[in-house]
């Protein structure tokens, strides 16, 4: 049973769109990194996205790549994410890990999905990697009963929507634009079309938008359309600049505040 | 293969190709696409525009057309007998691709894709370089077909190649250095990516190597793949028969594809991709990603790289800018895998070795990459004898590498002994000739007037 869905639906029968929080392990080091995920659950964060740092973030703006720089600089490595999990499923958010494919590919897909489990985690978010290269992570998961979560771009063919969705548990990362991750002026225009596209592929799955939400006012306007509001860059910058997990709780409650203005109309 | 002539350049679709990529672009377990679903449109799109330009004649001949008038292709076959009394006596040919136009191998790829870009409709081609030879070409195909062009290299590199970052900017490119990670070629990649699926409804990525996400290896393959077909038909022309083994160096491993694919099916040829070995493998200082890495996912695609035990990838070393990479080509990973195809590190010092050898006995200054090939055949040819027939693939020339050898060999401007090598000789190395300065080669070694210039593989350290 996935626990990311069951939270996601938990959200809707709120009237709300779910909050998910992405905050990479290990900056400005491993511990302050967990104080702030624990500080978004405690501010009304949904789902915390746990991302494993990398050396070659490709799918990454300027934003994550500095902080994930920092933390691969220091060695950080799955054991320290697995701690992280263990946290925020400890705090009472659902944890899913987001992670380049190479350091699961190091450490052994079914390991990988054992300890994933053993810690608390509900599955990964896979950015570079997509179902048709996925065999053996789709097979550790359904072993461990964890969540896979595909993404889904604006260049999507329908053809791949709905194999891409066939894929998927959990929920789908829709991708609002084309490009790296960072926060943007406006995001729902494209992520409208494109939840509405994805939904007819699989009408049964949760959506979640992500690539761009930076504040409360965008967050309640994909909140009239998406299951869930996904936050990156603006996480990791109140870190940037200093304001720990302060900004990180001041920040939560602004989104957390937008997803339950759903309805608006953009 | 029967005929005796030289093929068509424009015969790109005759020739067998490997049994290999499958559909989907893996090479046994290696290859595949593993980047953002954002780019699958893209990569689709230039999948399916790739196999029909492949067979269409119109292509074939435009294509055949710029390689014969523009490249100046067919490239020569030259033998170096000087050379290769160094090589125990074994016979080394050399193909010569740095006689092409802009001085490597890597227009014949920038060409296709180039064709390929105005194919699909886009205006805008981005391109990534180590050393700079891919981003020349680039440019220099982004000038000739009205196309506009930016090119991604990591700033470390565009201090090691200041002479071709103004190439670049000469034919008309956009030259972004790259400040992230370890500011060389990997980080370019990452920067390219970046760009490409941000402008990916306007813009093209001319991938440089036969690495990245499908169909890259396989459509890289294609297009360098003519030096192979040109020299195994030019050596049995010559010679009557194959070589007892082809070289190349491998970085991302282009150059070594295209003059392998032709001799595949020959198996009494061996085939030798020399890597570079940097201070050596065991230093852990090298690009030696097949020698001394491990089977993961880097830049779109599983193959060996060099990594640590969190999966972060290690940064490369090499003397050479166009091998420093901490990735390779899939094909290969899957040559190494067959056991088809050799890899051997070759050190900074032997590569400077045989650079400053075939400098000196041929008149010929070769790239640094093509260097380590070179000093892989002087390598081999002691090992085979004299009876053995080598054919090496000369991708590259020195023009661009003349900096660094000047600070290799303590060579300063005009020949003239600089602060360096008056460094060099206060701690006791000045006085034994470097690596690569063969006391033997007095005629030609007169051009440098002094006898205290060779500061020896330090010097490159604190260039």
């Amino acid at each position: 049973m996935s626990r990311l869905a069951q939270r996601i639906a938990a959200a809707k029968a709120e009237g709300r769109a779910a909050l998910i929080a992405y905050l990479p392990v290990g900056y400005p080091d491993v511990d302050a990194s967990i104080a702030a995920m624990v500080a978004a659950v405690e501010a009304g964060a949904d789902v915390i996205e746990i991302g494993v740092p990398y050396s070659d973030p490709g799918m990454d703006g300027p934003v994550i790549q500095e902080a994930v720089e920092v933390a691969v600089r220091a060695g950080v490595g799955l054991r320290d994410v697995f701690r992280a999990v263990e946290a925020v499923a400890a705090a009472g958010a659902v944890p899913v890990v987001m992670t380049y494919w190479n350091p699961i590919e190091r450490y052994g897909v079914e390991r990988f999905a054992t300890d994933l489990a053993a810690a608390g985690g509900a599955g990964l978010i896979t950015p570079d990697l997509i179902p048709d290269e996925a065999g053996a992570w789709i097979a550790a998961a359904e072993r461990a009963d964890l969540d896979r979560v595909f993404l889904v771009a604006p260049s999507s063919t329908d053809v791949r929507l709905r194999s891409t969705t066939a894929a998927s548990r959990g929920f789908v990362y829709v991708a609002s634009t084309m490009g790296v991750t960072g926060a943007r002026a406006s995001v729902s225009d494209a992520a409208r079309v494109l939840v509405a596209r994805t939904r007819e592929a699989r009408p049964d799955i949760a959506l979640c938008v992500g690539l761009g939400v930076s504040n409360g006012a965008q967050a309640a306007e994909l909140a009239a359309f998406a299951d869930g509001v996904i936050v990156g860059s603006a996480y990791v910058r109140e870190l940037l600049e200093g304001r720990g997990a302060d900004g990180v709780r001041a920040l939560t409650a602004d989104l957390a505040a937008g997803v339950r203005r759903a309805g608006v109309p953009a | 293969m029967t005929t005796t002539s030289p093929p068509q350049p424009g015969d790109l679709s005759l020739p067998a190709r490997p049994g290999w990529p499958d559909a989907t672009g893996h090479f046994g377990v290696f290859g595949g696409r593993f980047v953002p679903e954002a780019l699958i449109a893209a990569l689709d799109e230039l999948t399916e525009a790739y196999e029909a330009m492949r067979v269409d004649p119109v292509f074939l001949e435009e294509f055949a057309r710029l390689q014969r008038d523009y490249t100046g292709r067919p490239s020569p076959l030259t033998e170096v007998p000087r050379f290769a009394e160094h090589a125990g006596g074994a016979r080394i040919l050399l193909k010569r691709e740095d006689l092409n136009h802009t001085g490597s191998h890597k227009i014949n790829n920038v060409l296709g894709q180039a064709l390929l870009t105005k194919r699909i409709g886009k205006t805008r081609v981005i391109a990534e370089t180590g050393a700079g030879q891919h981003g020349v070409a680039t440019a220099t195909a982004a000038a000739l077909m009205g196309l506009s062009c930016t090119v991604y290299m990591g700033e470390e590199d565009t201090r090691r190649q200041a002479l071709n970052v103004a190439r670049m900017r000469l034919l008309g490119a956009e030259v972004i250095p790259v400040t992230t990670g370890s500011r060389t070629l990997k980080d370019a990649i990452n920067e390219a990516f970046r760009d490409w699926v941000t402008n990916v409804e306007t813009t093209n990525y001319v991938f440089g190597t036969v690495a990245g996400p499908h169909p890259f290896p396989a459509m890289v393959r294609d297009f360098q793949r003519v030096i192979g077909d040109e020299a195994r038909v030019q050596v049995l022309e010559r010679e009557g028969r194959l070589p007892d083994a082809v070289l190349a160096c491998v970085g991302g491993g282009s150059n070594a594809i295209g003059i392998f694919t032709a001799f595949i099916a020959d198996e009494g040829v061996r085939l030798l991709g020399l890597e570079a070995g940097g201070d050596g493998v065991d230093s852990g200082r090298h690009a030696a990603t097949i020698t001394g890495g491990t089977p993961g996912v880097l830049h779109g695609a599983r193959s060996f790289l060099l990594q640590d035990e969190n999966g972060q990838t290690i940064e490369s070393h090499s003397i050479s800018a166009g091998l420093d990479y901490p990735g390779v080509g899939p094909e290969h990973s899957y040559l190494h895998d067959i056991g088809r195809a050799e890899y051997r590190p070759i050190t900074d010092a032997e590569a400077m070795e045989a650079f400053a050898l075939l400098c000196r006995t041929e008149g010929i200054i070769p790239a640094i990459e093509s260097a380590h090939a070179l000093a892989g055949a002087m390598k081999l040819g002691r090992e085979l004898g004299p009876d053995a027939l080598l054919l090496v693939n000369l991708s590259g020339r020195g023009d661009k590498d003349v900096e660094t050898a000047s600070a290799w060999f303590g060579l300063g401007e005009n020949g003239a002994p600089t602060d360096e090598d008056d460094r060099a000789v206060e701690a006791g190395r000045g006085a034994d000739p470097g690596p690569g300065m063969d006391t033997d080669q007095q005629p030609t070694e007169g051009a440098v007037s002094n006898d205290r210039v060779v500061a020896g593989q330090d010097a490159g350290e604190t260039a």
